[in-house]
């Protein structure tokens, strides 16, 4: 299990939670199944979303791997200028 | 695809101080800048803009400008087609408006003509007949229930009932609970602070060339930083597929973020379609303040607690930003890069998007977070002065570093802020003498950076040099920066690399300019792409010895044996092998593709001395030294170009730039004798401090440096303001007028 950390104002969308754990061995795995675990995140992870992966952050990167102790934190989309 | 290695490394050509190879041209006048392209029967398009902040579009009369001699196409919002997706819906509507106009400038018509004066004379002939609506064009008002709604039905699921409609989104980052660390603090303050907007201000404006063929393909020549989304963005609107529009980016003339989007690109080929000629726009200086990306304009309260010996507690923010007309995502870094640089037990930022009407936001470096920060590291000082603790100390004392739970969720990996404020500690600028009078101001400053998608092919030539071509317009001297990085894997002369920005049919996608990324990601790239040169080289000068390719190393740009055991051989150079290529099996090349994350989040500090004059209100900047971990320094004389810019935009957004809107809700100042961007005599030397501290995430330790410049800026000249005034300012810019007004409140 991949525990995932939910910036706050998602915390409605997932029953109140801010932190998550969901079986998951990569970032498409992850956010496939938290977007059906929890239906109100799936239209914030459909407009866009960054994770951040032991501090690191990645956009995109579906087959990123997850180790089960890694920090994994949901972000909003980043850009830049 | 994750981190690439940094492994240490002596470097030759890496960090030298190079010519750009795009100078001479641009010092001459001979490069191809946005407007200079021209085309066989090309027409000039214009467009027709609202005069009105909130206007619905009751109907477009065009029947008298298609019967003016010399008119070839009219358009309006109605002959683009209705978009599914919001986000290009929005670029589209703020392109050319559908059934309202948003704010003052929001195109409503376009015409291309046989020459200026026609189309010019066209623009007046078209009678529009609008139904004026009350509008909003401040954060403050359009927050409130019962003010003018802008766009309805924009509301996300995240933003809690019973808000004004403007609000579009909302956002909240933190962690422990502020209020027991506010109850643990010697001392809270809570402070309110709005920022205007401001714009890029780019010198070169927006110009498109397009050009649409009677069977539906296109080319397009323009000003971007962002050849490929150019492409994106207007082939949707077009309703074509990308690979029948051809995007050429011409030389830039400066972007900031501004250049990321399109503003004229879709009208240009709309009308090129229906003309059947190419049509080219260049907008004017009032149609880019107008109507092309400023800031966010914001209001933001902030409250931080502090024990005496400088330990800070707990921290809050509420920021609004209103991004116009359109919904934006801007408060959500803001949000998270409020107090990034600290670590914090309990912490907790709120933001909220807004609309007014205003022109469509654009980024411009590091957008979202020069404003949240500049109120947090104002707050910041005024608690230092207030305990008469050394404002260097206190942000050292509560630096994020290695293993601090940053403010916006991750855990931070190896950072180099503490490193950045000792360097700041050390520096002679800050023990230097101050005269009566003037103030010194210090702020840290933090952007996340990224990578993205780069493609790059390196093309090994007969003669012994290298053609690299990449996707990224080169905005800050990037060419010379990727030429380095590939001399630099190859071993061989800087002189001998030639690297060109490639258009939207000759390479695989590419990512904008932006986001602090290009030297980065495509840097990586085009060491891997070398890398795969090298192994081909390897591979011919194996199969010339007659040895395995495991046998065959490269040394210093030549193939060399890989020990005793391989032979004896001398070095055979690149010039060598290239030389020989056909008969050894033909070109040789190195790609690599990829979507690139680990660019490493960057911090900066700021040093700067003022002197305000109390009899005009001017703030004279004295003295500015930046000090920016840089992760490594490809080109020293650009990564200090970027800091000084940096800096030079802050100072400016600081003391006199912002947008000026009347109760009619018309920009008051769309231009530059009324916008007031700094020039020369009002700035120092700018003097800088790159730090190295090595990206982990890069081969040669490099991370980007573009943005985070701009991000203290606006903290650092408020602090210093505060202590050669007296008085402490809490509204963006710090202008003449402002300054005085506030010396007469403090009596």
């Amino acid at each position: 299990m991949v525990r995932v950390l939910l910036w706050g104002s998602l915390r409605q969308a997932a029953d109140g939670q801010t932190e998550v754990e969901v079986e998951a061995r990569n970032f498409k795995e992850l956010l496939d199944r938290l977007a059906a675990r929890y239906p109100g995140l799936e239209p914030q992870i459909r407009r866009g979303v960054s994770l951040s992966l032991d501090g690191v952050i990645y956009r995109e990167a579906w087959f990123t791997e997850i180790r089960p102790d890694a920090e994994v934190v949901l972000m909003p989309y980043m850009t830049g200028g | 695809m994750s981190l690439d290695e940094y492994r240490k490394r002596e470097f030759k050509q890496v960090g030298t101080r190079v010519r750009r190879p795009d100078g001479v041209d641009k010092v001459t006048g001979r490069a191809m800048y946005g407007a200079d392209a021209t085309a066989p029967g090309m027409l000039i398009g214009r467009i027709l803009r609202s005069p009105y902040p909130h206007a619905r579009i009751k109907g477009i009369d065009t029947s008298a400008a298609e019967a003016l001699k010399g008119v070839k196409a009219i358009l309006t919002g109605a002959d683009l087609p209705a978009q599914d997706d919001d986000f290009i819906r929005d670029v589209q509507d703020n392109c050319m408006a559908r059934d309202k106009a948003l704010y003052d400038g929001h195109g409503v018509a376009a015409v291309a003509a046989v020459d200026a004066a026609t189309a010019k004379a066209a623009l007046k002939l078209i009678k529009v007949d609008y139904e004026i609506l009350p509008h909003v064009t401040d954060v403050d008002v359009a927050v409130k229930p019962g003010a003018p709604v802008v766009q309805q039905g924009r509301t996300l699921e995240n933003v809690p009932a019973g808000m004004s409609e403007n609000v579009t989104s909302h956002c909240e980052f933190g962690h422990g609970d502020p209020a027991a660390g506010f109850a643990k603090a010697d001392k809270v303050i809570e402070r309110h602070f709005r920022t205007a907007a401001t714009h890029q201000g780019y010198i070169e404006p927006h110009a498109a060339l397009a050009s649409v063929t009677s069977d539906g393909k296109a080319e397009l020549w323009c000003c971007t930083q962002g050849q490929f989304f150019v492409r994106t963005l207007c082939a949707a609107i077009m309703g074509m597929e990308a690979s029948q529009l051809r995007v050429t980016a011409s030389e830039i003339g400066g972007g900031f973020g501004g250049k990321t989007t399109v503003f004229i690109e879709p009208v240009a080929l709309a009308l090129s379609r229906k003309a059947g000629r190419p049509v080219k726009i260049v907008m004017t200086r009032d149609e880019v303040f107008r109507a092309t990306g400023p800031t966010v304009h914001t209001s933001m309260d902030i409250k931080i607690g502090m024990t005496r010996d400088g330990s800070i507690t707990a921290a809050e923010a509420h920021l609004r930003y209103s991004g116009g007309a359109f919904p934006c995502g801007t408060v959500d870094m803001g949000a998270q890069a409020a107090f990034a640089a600290y670590d914090l037990d309990n912490v907790r930022t709120y933001g909220w998007n807004v609309l007014t009407n205003r022109p469509k936001e654009a980024a411009y470096r590091a957008p979202g977070a020069p404003q949240s920060i500049y109120a947090v590291e104002s707050v910041v000082d005024e608690l230092c002065q207030h305990f008469g603790l050394d404002p260097l100390d206190v942000r050292l004392k509560n630096a994020a570093k290695k293993g601090t739970k940053s403010s916006y969720g991750p855990t931070f990996p190896d950072i180099g802020l503490t490193a950045t404020l000792e360097a700041a500690k050390a520096h002679p600028h800050y023990a230097a003498p101050l005269s009566e009078g003037q103030g010194r101001g210090i702020s840290c400053g933090f952007w996340f950076n990224f990578g993205g998608n780069s493609c790059v092919s390196l093309n090994v030539n007969t003669d012994g040099t290298i053609g690299v071509t990449e996707g990224n317009p080169d905005i800050g001297g990037s060419r010379a920066s990727i030429s380095l990085m590939a001399a630099e894997e190859l071993g061989i002369d800087y002189d001998r690399v030639r690297t060109i920005v490639a258009d939207t049919s000759s390479l695989g996608y590419n990512d904008v300019t932006d986001g602090s990324r290009v030297t980065f990601a495509v840097g990586l790239a085009t060491i891997k792409a070398a890398r795969e040169a090298i192994r081909v080289m390897r591979g011919r000068a194996a199969k010339i010895w007659g040895i395995d390719e495991d046998a065959v190393d490269w040394k210093d740009g030549a193939a060399v044996p890989a020990g005793p055991n391989a032979g004896k051989f001398p070095p055979m150079s690149l010039a060598e092998i290239a030389a020989v290529s056909f008969e050894t099996g033909g070109p040789i090349a190195g790609h690599h593709e990829v979507n690139v994350d680990g660019a490493g989040v960057s911090f900066g500090v700021h040093i700067v001395d003022v002197e305000v004059d109390k009899e005009t209100g001017a703030t004279k900047v004295l003295r500015y030294t930046v000090f920016q971990d840089a992760g490594k320094a490809v080109h020293p004389s650009y990564v200090e170009g970027q800091m000084q810019g940096g800096a030079v935009q802050g100072i400016g957004w600081a003391l006199n730039e912002e947008y000026i809107y009347g109760a009619d809700g018309r920009l008051q100042n769309p231009g530059f004798l009324d916008y007031r961007v700094p020039v020369a005599s009002d700035l120092p030397m700018i003097d800088t401090v790159i730090l190295e501290i090595p990206n982990p995430g890069h081969p040669y330790g490099v991370r980007g440096v573009g943005e985070t410049g701009i991000v203290p800026p606006l903290a650092a000249l408020s602090n210093a303001v505060s202590r050669s005034a007296g008085i402490r300012l809490s509204e963006l810019p710090m202008s003449p007028p402002r300054v005085l007004k506030a010396l007469g409140a403090a009596g």
